[in-house]
């Protein structure tokens, strides 16, 4: 895998793709400060994850990074441009497919530029949709209703119509937690492959610290009230990554240094 | 089961540990020969209440008057007399009927599950309303529209209305929150949102309000007609029951139920060729 060695950490960092600055966000209905100060930039071909437990402001940040909702205050920069509203460059995974099982597997995949560029611009994105199936392992199932696909290819047909529309970012919104443990380690190992070969810039919210480790390049680790960033770990693990390195003294002592500082404030 | 599951149970070793997991003889009965038990029971009991006398041949007809007639009004149907012309009378009441509750319905039912407006300033008067007893409007649309049949089409809508309101209106809740998420996320204008997602996913609950439609569209059809005449079917029943002629009642009634039956199958084919996805997905989720 050539495009590997671009995520090597010996390299020079590479150029910013999205930028947080202070941003912080407070509901007004009840007074609730839900991010506090948050900054982070995401480079170039980077695996971020974010961590922490429920209530730390994951949801929030995820939300502010998609441009559903605007910070109180601070910037939100993607690709050097501030982020006001849904972008066509933020690419989204949820911990459901949701896949429209009206739809075959090929048409839900192309939904995207069907929304923004109409049917005929989604009809000539199929044969661009049917190459990422094939980079996903999806070859074959192109006319298959999405009901009649299992958990993880769904998830796998979810990956291809988040790609589809080429974006700068990718968030993914714990997106396998739904799965089964076997089928998750083969999913996020699959994950890295194809963010790998695609240098794609990604951000991840999970709830397991194992996986936070094994995908990422950098984890933040979240705690509430107000929900900040507490720690950035630099996981410099070698890359490729695989499931046998979550045996590795390292990764143990990763996984332990997170959990600890974890714990500190999980249960008060 | 089927009856190889349940014999096959004899040991092949000794000491297998293979053992009945019951399930009764009626398991191994095929459906319609239970149906037809039913039936059977059914007309024999209706043939000794009135061959004995239990009960006045005007009041109830013997099941042999009945099929007697039965195919007298089935020939004079299949010939082209005077009864097909009722017949046609009907099923265009219930057509039109249909067909407008299906416009208003749907119409309706968008505006108010669709739109904040429509939802806490419409939707109280809709249940209100159907909250009535909506056949006793029955004389005003006659009052309204005239002895014809537009003031049966009028009821027969008018019925139908509300159960494709309320299905169409609820269904448009149908939508996830993660489905909602990820339209807003892709940009997609509300327009969109309501034609790519949130109908679609209320097609499954529109169609159970438009079988509650099928059913009452012929209700309001035939009410109409009882109450304010015409010369359809509905108003054959009547005049039959006037001269208490009860076989013809009767047989009556059960040619209506084939249309109304037809109406509801419709319904019903129409809804697995365009929610095919739905039933399957409820499947899968079973498993």
């Amino acid at each position: 895998m050539p495009a590997a060695a671009a995520l090597s950490p010996t390299d020079a960092p590479r150029e910013p793709v999205y930028q947080l600055s202070h941003v912080s966000k407070t509901y007004a209905r009840n007074a609730v400060t839900a991010l506090d100060d948050v900054n982070l930039t995401l480079r170039k071909g980077s695996f971020s994850s974010v961590i922490g437990s429920s209530g730390c402001g994951k949801s929030t940040l995820l939300k502010i990074m998609s441009g559903m909702i605007s910070p109180t205050k601070g910037r939100v920069m993607l690709q050097d441009k501030p982020v006001m509203g849904p972008r066509r460059d933020i690419g989204m995974m949820f911990q459901q497919a949701t896949l429209f099982p009206w739809r075959t597997t090929l048409e839900n995949i192309v939904l995207p530029i069907e929304i923004r560029d109409g049917k005929k611009a989604a009809k000539a994105a199929e044969a661009q949709a049917r190459a990422l199936m094939e980079l996903v392992g999806l070859k074959g199932f192109e006319d298959t209703y999405a009901n009649e696909l299992s958990g993880g290819m769904a998830q796998r047909a979810s990956i291809c119509r988040m790609l589809i529309t080429e974006p700068a970012v990718l968030l993914l919104d714990e997106p396998f937690s739904a799965l089964d443990e076997l089928s998750r380690d083969f999913m996020n190992m699959e994950l890295q492959r194809i963010c790998t070969s695609r240098d794609a810039t990604a951000f991840l919210v999970t709830h397991s610290i194992p996986e936070a480790v094994i995908l990422s390049d950098v984890v933040y680790v979240m705690k509430p009230r107000p929900g900040r960033v507490a720690e950035v770990v630099e996981i410099d693990l070698p890359r490729p990554r695989t499931l046998d390195m979550m045996t590795t003294p390292k990764f143990g002592a990763l996984v332990e240094h997170i959990r600890s500082s974890l714990d500190k404030e999980a249960f008060v | 089961m089927t009856l190889e599951n349940i014999t096959d149970t004899a040991s092949e070793h000794e000491g297998d540990t293979v053992w009945s997991e019951g399930g009764g003889w009626l398991d191994l009965v095929p459906r319609w020969a239970q149906m037809l038990f039913v039936f059977v029971v059914f007309v024999a009991l209706w043939d000794v209440v009135t061959r004995f006398g239990f009960v006045s041949p005007i009041i109830l007809p013997s099941p042999m008057e009945t099929l007697l007639d039965l195919i007298f009004v089935g020939k004079n149907i299949f010939t082209g007399g005077y009864m097909l012309g009722a017949l046609w009378i009907t099923l265009q009441e219930v057509f039109y009927g249909f067909l407008l509750a299906l416009f208003i319905g749907v119409g309706l039912g968008v505006i108010v599950g669709e739109t904040a407006f429509g939802e806490r300033a419409i939707m109280p008067y809709l249940v209100a309303i159907d909250t009535m007893p909506k056949v006793a409007f029955a004389p005003l649309f006659v009052a309204w529209l005239g002895f014809d049949i537009d003031s049966k089409v009028a009821l027969a809508a008018f019925i139908a209305t509300f159960p494709i309101v309320v299905g169409t209106a609820a269904g448009l809740h149908a939508a996830d929150t993660n489905s909602r998420y990820l339209f807003k996320t892709m940009g997609a204008t509300r327009l969109q949102t309501l034609l790519k997602l949130k109908l679609p996913m209320a097609l499954p609950q529109m169609f159970t309000g438009l079988k509650i439609a099928s059913v009452g569209v012929m209700a309001g059809a035939i009410t109409g007609e009882f109450l304010g005449g015409g010369k359809g079917l509905g108003e054959l029943i009547r005049t039959a029951a006037s001269q208490l002629n009860t076989p013809r009642v009767f047989s009556l009634i059960l040619y209506l139920s084939i249309v109304g039956l037809m109406l509801f199958a419709f319904v019903s084919w129409v809804q697995r060729r365009f929610v095919f996805w739905h039933k399957e997905r409820v499947h899968a989720d079973g498993e």
